[in-house]
């Protein structure tokens, strides 16, 4: 009859020559599974915290971008209002989805539940972000009538993180008024260089698509020669082509292309 | 009891891991921009040094010698996890500003260097007073480091302003140099060759001394 006695069990285990083969895979395994205790309890436990921070910081990133914008501070006191109007769209069908709180809907986390987000295709995929959001938050400005600043959340895998970022378009919609990085894990020095001011004050005034509707507006290596095109950053090459191919989806027709659609032939 | 405080004094000057063993270099010239990130720096590389001679030093006896390294490396890279966390949770400003270099803790040599060279075979008690020793080395030296940058870079200390720049009406034009990485290089050049100057026990033999003599080849 065995002795499963779990005391002396462990003292027959600690008593064991260091190099028997049970006690290497026992040592391997004990410590590997404290050590996925403890990360794994300081992940879930910390979470809240750290969530709240980063929606703080993107607050404040959005805010700060609103208010390097040239002239919004004058259209936002001629217009009244006294801040953006926040929007729940549909990306399908890009009009405003019924019934969702812009308060508490939460964007990232819908975006990776399989009941409110849809797989994307390989081909379709080329921001490389796996899945899409049924629904996205957006702002808008309006003067009067008139669009005059639309700001939209993106998102692309990039070299070494997800890129997070906002796009502000003029009222033209084709017009870039302002790119803003929120979040990014990038190559210190390399990549996470998007996140300089200087770089993305290389953003407002470029155009978005040709007269013919391709979105052409790329990173490029070397120097912008046209509006269409943002310097490089050396050395972060991966980096730039998912800016690239940030922009190119989510204008795309299975980005904000319907939301743009609509905001064109007002619509919305 | 001198011996015993041996453990906690020695790294901090006469071996310490930055200066002497020449360890811990990245970090010390990635995150020595500012004052403050140096010392958030600091902190989490001390806490972790200690906790994992604690942890190895505890089981040092049950560790196969096989896979000690492998052992080592999962408690540290654990111990780095956490405190990642921690920063990200409790000091979210600051854990942007050292972005990687607080996981890249896991790489840092100095830390595996005390796990392996004296967590390993020594008990828990002198492990610990090690681990802090070693610690407050590295802190010096980045704390000193830092202090250097932030003041003759920026002209503040902690964010405050102890030589007001240039652009903001004063006088004190900043030395951009020193917010680059060249700057911790030089800077950390001068402060080996001060210690070393001042206890010459420290400097190293020539290895290859030079000769007037031109080599000679032997057929």
């Amino acid at each position: 009859m065995a002795d499963l006695n779990p005391i002396s069990l462990w003292r027959r285990l600690l008593a064991l020559p260091n190099e028997s083969r049970t006690k290497t895979i026992a040592v391997a395994f004990l410590v590997s599974l404290f050590s996925a205790l403890l990360v794994s309890g300081a992940a879930v436990t910390l979470k809240p915290i750290q969530e709240a921070n980063r929606a703080a910081e993107r607050q404040a990133r959005m805010d700060a971008m609103i208010a390097a914008l040239p002239g919004l501070a004058e259209i936002l006191k001629t217009s009244g209002a006294d801040t953006l109007e926040t929007r729940i769209i549909d990306l399908d069908t890009g009009l405003e989805a019924e019934g969702v709180d812009p308060a508490s809907f939460d964007a990232r986390a819908a975006a990776s539940d399989p009941q409110t987000s849809i797989a994307l295709l390989p081909d379709i995929d080329i921001a490389g972000i796996g899945r899409r959001g049924n629904l996205a938050q957006i702002h808008i400005l309006k003067d009067g009538d008139d669009l005059s600043l639309v700001i939209l959340p993106v998102s692309a895998a990039g070299y070494a993180s997800t890129i997070h970022a906002y796009l502000a378009l003029e009222g033209d919609l084709n017009t870039v008024a302002a790119l803003t990085i929120t979040e990014q894990r990038e190559t210190p020095g390399l990549g996470a260089r998007i996140e300089e001011a200087a770089w993305q004050a290389l953003w407002p005034g470029k155009q978005i698509a040709d007269a013919n509707g391709e979105i052409r507006l790329a990173v490029v290596r070397g120097g912008a020669v046209s509006e269409y095109e943002v310097d490089g950053i050396t050395g972060a090459t991966r980096t730039g082509n998912a800016v690239t191919n940030m922009i190119g989806f989510w204008m795309g027709e299975h980005g904000y292309g319907p939301l743009l659609d609509n905001l064109r032939a007002g619509r919305l | 009891m001198a011996r015993t405080l041996r453990h906690l004094l020695a790294p901090i000057i006469d071996n310490n891991p930055v200066t002497l063993q020449v360890l811990g270099l990245c970090s010390a010239l990635a995150v020595t921009t500012s004052l403050l990130t140096a010392l958030t720096m600091s902190a989490a590389l001390t806490a972790v040094l200690v906790m994992s001679n604690i942890a190895i030093s505890a089981i040092r006896h049950h560790i196969p010698n096989s896979i000690r390294l492998i052992v080592q490396i999962t408690i540290i890279s654990t111990l780095v996890i956490v405190i990642d966390q921690f920063l990200q949770a409790f000091a979210f400003e600051i854990s942007q500003r050292l972005s990687i270099f607080v996981s890249l803790i896991v790489t840092n040599c100095l830390v595996m260097g005390r796990a392996e060279a004296f967590a390993m075979r020594n008990p828990v008690g002198p492990s610990i007073l090690d681990g802090l020793g070693n610690g407050l080395g590295y802190s010096l030296i980045l704390v000193i480091i830092g202090i250097i940058r932030e003041l003759f870079g920026a002209g503040t200390l902690l964010g405050l302003v102890i030589l007001p720049a240039v652009k903001d009406g004063g006088w004190y034009t900043p030395l951009n140099l020193m917010l680059m990485a060249p700057s911790a290089f030089f800077i950390l050049g001068l402060l080996v060759w001060a210690i070393r100057s001042l206890r010459v026990e420290q400097a190293e033999p020539k290895e290859f001394p030079l000769t007037d003599e031109p080599e000679r080849r032997h057929g």
